[in-house]
């Protein structure tokens, strides 16, 4: 499978990148590549085994519902960039 | 020509427990901002989620109470968008593999319109799922800014799908009513609408009888029920009249104006809905024991399905009665306290419950947790009726001193002397006493003018102060003036 030019633009937009033309034609290839490398495991007969979700053959281990963390707002905000009133501020936001 | 309507739901229902779904944070609404927005929650560089035990506990609680599969092994997986109150960038959610599979909800349905009669209906439930929520933009304080407060990101969601099976905004409404009091009935979430606790998303299509299904619009984020109806009452007018001016209906996302009751697009946003899921390499697979739904399925408390059934087959209650006593837990609860061993007594009781708890709670703005009453008290005063100790309007009297001043019944009773007098004797002296004190009304009786009767019970009433037992004073009555 080959990638378009304006299939790495969407995914650039989809990711929010900003990206010149040449570095584009750059993830084009590097993209290509990859895909070319899952094509070749797609060849890989796996009839009968069953799909993994995780590289590793373990299942989650979980939490006690337990409140263990305490307020460290002001520790948090002193490296914002900029809040008020407990709030972290962003640019504006319009629904 | 008629139009069929095609309605399913979405329903996000905040999980009740006390931290977040993948951290320690506390969840409690209402603090201040940021207060509980933990690491996990900033999404702060080099944090790994941790799965809460609590989250996953109530999932399999809400499986197993609408008789769906609860998946041995389901899988976590990031929906990717872009919003500033979702600071990972993606949202942990479930997709190909969520951790209950299809149940069913029968829900009750009273048609808003005209003479129809209430019915019963299956809603299909496809799936349910466990997400994080996201946190809260605040707008409108200081000019070009937006504020994000993250207490609310990863408070846990289980996101309650259903297949399109309900065709009216009755439907709707019921199957929405009747989630809402499940999902407190098995204590998963405290179904506060106004704080957010269970919000609903609609997905509204109509089409021609036989056709296939149209394209639809989904109304976001009600929060109330008498919204959903307005909003879909709307969305489908719009998309008939629509189409029957020969428009297409376009795929949207739409929100309800409680203000002009109108459905209005969401601005589209361009690729909205390429969240590009893929499996979170974050979180290993959740594995749930067939050991771990037993031991949850032995702390379910019964149904309000099947209560109602026991109290039409075990009780002799009308299916009516039966789903008002049933609307939420507080309610079944207190009904079969009061009621205790006195199965003889349901109607009466479900009556005082229905009709002057119900009413005066309504008038208190009080919910049945907070009821002034007791059920024991209600249940010693349904015992002094039964035994004839106090006549219905006494009862009444009754009930007025234990709601604005609480007490004993028995106390109530003898210091307003509400006792009925039931003694014959005592009864048969009034009687007597009153019938030679009318000696020419007497006559006019037995000749025939039967309707003196009542003029009888008003005077021996009058003379018991009230207090005369109403049964036993008509018999008694009866037999002397028929000499």
């Amino acid at each position: 499978m080959s990638l378009s030019l304006a299939d790495v633009e969407k995914v650039a937009r989809l990711a929010r990148l900003a990206m010149t033309e040449q570095e584009m034609q750059a993830a084009q290839a590097q993209l290509s590549n990859i895909f070319g490398l899952i094509a070749e495991m797609q060849a890989v007969d796996t009839r009968g085994i069953e799909p993994m979700s995780h590289s590793q053959d373990l299942a989650q281990r979980l939490r006690e519902d337990k409140v263990t963390a305490t307020d460290q707002r002001a520790a948090f905000q002193a490296i914002a960039p900029q809040t008020e009133g407990g709030l972290y501020l962003v640019p504006q936001v319009i629904e | 020509m008629t139009w069929e309507i095609v309605i399913g739901l979405e329903v996000h229902t905040q999980l009740s427990t006390n931290s977040k779904i993948f951290s320690g944070a506390s969840t409690a609404f209402g603090a201040e901002p940021n207060t509980q927005a933990d690491a996990v929650s900033l999404a702060l560089p080099g944090v790994l989620p941790v799965l809460n035990k609590g989250a996953v506990e109530r999932a399999i609680r809400f499986g197993l109470a609408t008789g769906a599969h609860i998946a041995p092994r389901s899988v976590f997986a990031r929906k990717n968008y872009f919003y500033p109150d979702l600071p990972k960038g993606y949202q942990i959610s479930q997709m190909d593999l969520p951790v209950v599979g299809q149940g069913a909800l029968t829900i009750q349905v009273e048609p808003l319109s005209g003479n129809a009669k209430p019915y019963e209906k299956t809603v299909r439930i496809t799936r349910a799922h466990l997400e994080e929520d996201a946190g809260k933009s605040v707008h409108g304080d200081s000019q070009g800014v937006t504020g994000i407060d993250l207490n609310r990101a990863g408070t846990p969601l289980l996101e309650i799908v259903s297949e399109p099976d309900m065709c009216s905004a009755a439907e709707a409404v019921a199957y929405a009513k009747t989630l809402h009091t499940l999902v407190r009935w098995i204590g998963i979430c405290d179904g506060n609408m106004q704080e957010g606790s269970f919000r609903c998303d609609v997905n509204v299509s109509v089409r021609k009888p036989g056709q296939p299904l149209g394209t639809r619009r989904e109304i976001k984020n009600l929060n109330s029920f008498k919204f959903m109806q307005q909003a879909i009452d709307y969305e489908v007018q719009w998309q008939i009249d629509t189409l029957e001016n020969g428009g297409k209906v376009q795929q949207a996302t739409v929100l309800f104006n409680p203000d002009t009751g109108e459905t209005r697009m969401m601005r589209s946003k361009e690729d909205a809905h390429d969240y590009r899921y893929f499996p979170d390499p974050d979180l290993l697979p959740l594995e749930i024991s067939s050991d771990w739904i037993e031991q949850v399925r032995a702390t379910l408390p019964e149904l309000p399905l099947a209560k109602q059934t026991r109290y039409v087959n075990d009780l002799g209650l009308s299916a009516y009665d039966a789903s008002l006593l049933t609307t939420s837990r507080e309610m079944a609860d207190f009904f079969e306290a009061a009621l205790g061993n006195n199965k003889g007594q349901a109607k009466v009781c479900a009556n005082w419950l229905i009709g002057e708890v119900s009413a005066q709670l309504n008038r208190d703005g009080l919910d049945m947790a907070r009821c002034p009453i007791s059920a024991q008290q209600l249940g010693n005063m349904l015992q002094r009726i039964a035994d004839g100790t106090i006549s219905n309007s006494g009862a009444k009297e009754v009930f007025r001193t234990l709601w604005a001043e609480g007490g004993e019944v028995d106390t109530i009773i003898a210091a307003k002397g509400l006792k009925q007098v039931s003694d014959a004797g005592a009864i048969e002296k009034i009687v007597d006493e009153i019938m030679a004190a009318n000696a020419d009304k007497v006559a006019e009786y037995r000749s025939g003018k039967d309707k003196l009767f009542g003029f009888f019970v008003g005077l021996a009433m009058k003379a018991s102060k009230g207090q005369a037992n109403p049964a036993q004073l008509n018999d008694i009555l009866k037999k002397k003036l028929e000499g």
